[in-house]
């Protein structure tokens, strides 16, 4: 009888124990599902200001064809990405080329002068900056997420029910800075 | 301390901080009541009256603060500088985003204020925005974010008000004696003078704990150093820090019971205000201390 009932309690507290864990990991991911959107919402506001930038840009240097392919090359890069690690890709690609694009107007004084032109710019570094901050949001998360799942004991049961560890959105390498904080 | 233990911690001590304040002055206003002959009534007036305070500074205090120090709110088509540093870091920090006010005033400081962090306010001098380099500007916000986001700044408000009505209602029982001393004769008078001093030396501990709860040092630096992760760039909040220490300008609105919630304290210690209750107040660390573990990051 005493066995039985034994056995009745240590199966309780695994389904117990089972549910809790269940319950924080699927907390965690949803965070992390939530912050990734913060990303999409700026890379599509990015994504958006192109069309116009070109347009701006093409108005006062018609002969610079082969950067305006790059940029809409990496633009369609970006549509066909899905996963963070492909859509992280896709928009250091896109960094790079809005890059060489800016570069080229430097030597078209009246592009420069343009009001229109200043405010794309404006936007779009204020955009690139949001993009950065979201980024830094999600990989908070993610690293607690994936943390979360790998630690002892919770790694049984996050491998029983599934949970997979989720993809980091990493920066470009030129763009990394290193900074140590301590308590 | 983490942030998420500095989160609970709060969150218990704001409680704490209202009910001590309804027991205490029922207590005080049922030994008042004892000695003056109002009888149990003053009880139950003691009793509603800090009831009534402890709850609506719970909900009205940041508005209140506010009005207190002139601040005026502004949006992104007034000052795009501003609100956009606030906005990236409360997509860094994953905080909604909190509502943004101005005090006309060319000293450098700022505080935050709101019960949690979707009823939150961050507040700066225009002097901020005038002689602040954006990444500095940053630094600030991002210090006052983090108040926000740890729930330091429903801790510090409530205790500016409750603080304030402490104050206020010591001052009006201390005019209430006084009152009914000189219609007494001389011995009574001098009873009466006695207990005021006794009621001040109840209620000074109260002050000082509740300040102290409010203010630790710790706070400051935790703030300090959440700002520094969510921005990335420590240099940017001690530079910020270093053009406060330099400058000796005062802040005009802050008065001793809002200095604490304040980046830098600022009063400045100015002479007269180095009694011993202007001590109390003493309440954020050296400057240079912060500047020098947040140039160590």
């Amino acid at each position: 009888m005493t066995t039985v009932l034994l056995v009745f309690a240590i199966i309780a507290i695994v389904a117990v124990a089972i549910w809790l864990t269940y319950n924080t990991l699927i907390v965690a991911k949803t965070r992390v599902q939530e912050s990734w959107s913060g990303i999409d919402v700026q890379l599509k506001r990015r994504f958006d200001l192109i069309p116009n930038l070109v347009e701006t840009v093409k108005g006062y240097a018609k002969h610079e064809k082969e950067i305006f392919e790059n940029v809409s090359k990496a633009r369609a890069a970006m549509l066909g990405a899905k996963t963070p690690n492909e859509k992280a890709s896709a928009d250091n690609m896109l960094s790079g080329t809005l890059k060489s694009l800016f570069a080229i107007a430097e030597n078209y004084p009246e592009l420069k002068a343009s009001e229109n032109f200043k405010e794309l710019q404006d936007e779009l570094s204020d955009t690139e900056n949001k993009i950065a901050y979201s980024r830094q949001f999600y990989n908070g998360n993610v690293l607690d997420y994936n943390t979360k799942i790998r630690i002892f004991p919770t790694v049984l049961i996050a491998n029983l029910l599934k949970f997979e560890e989720e993809q980091f959105f990493k920066a470009d390498e030129s763009e990394r800075e290193e900074v140590k904080v301590k308590f | 301390m983490t942030p998420y233990n500095q989160i609970d911690s709060n969150k218990r001590k704001t409680w704490a901080v209202m009910f001590l304040f309804v027991v205490l002055v029922t207590l005080i206003g049922y030994i008042f009541g004892q000695i003056s002959g109002y009888g149990n009534s003053f009880v139950v007036f003691a009793l509603v009256f800090s009831t009534f305070s402890s709850v609506s500074s719970y909900y009205f205090s940041d508005s209140l603060v506010l009005a207190i120090s002139g601040a005026k709110k502004v949006d992104k088509s007034v000052s795009p500088q501003i609100y956009r540093a606030v906005e990236n870091l409360c997509i860094g920090a994953g905080i909604s985003i909190p509502q943004i006010y101005l005090i006309e005033d060319t000293a450098i400081n700022a505080f935050a204020t709101g019960r949690d962090p979707k009823h939150a306010a961050v507040v700066f001098t225009t002097g901020c925005l005038t002689r602040l380099e954006d990444e500095e500007l940053e630094g600030v916000a991002a210090h006052e974010l983090s108040h926000i986001k740890n729930f330091d700044s429903r801790l510090m408000v409530i205790v500016v008000i409750l603080v304030g009505s402490v104050t206020l209602l010591a001052d009006f029982m201390a005019r209430s004696f006084m009152f009914r001393g000189r219609s007494r004769d001389d011995n009574k008078a001098n009873g009466i003078i006695m207990l005021i001093g006794l009621l001040l030396i109840i209620l000074s501990p109260l002050i000082a704990i509740l300040i102290q709860l409010a203010i630790s040092r710790n706070r400051e630096h935790l703030a300090d150093a959440s700002g520094a992760l969510l921005t990335r760039y420590p240099q940017g909040l001690a530079n910020a820090l270093e053009k406060i220490a330099a400058d000796k300008e005062l802040l005009e609105v802050a008065n001793k019971a809002t200095a604490h919630l304040y980046i830098s304290n600022p009063l400045k210690n100015q002479k007269d205000s180095v009694s011993w209750f202007a001590n109390l107040f003493n309440t954020h660390p050296p400057i240079g201390d912060r500047i020098a573990r947040l140039r160590s990051m």
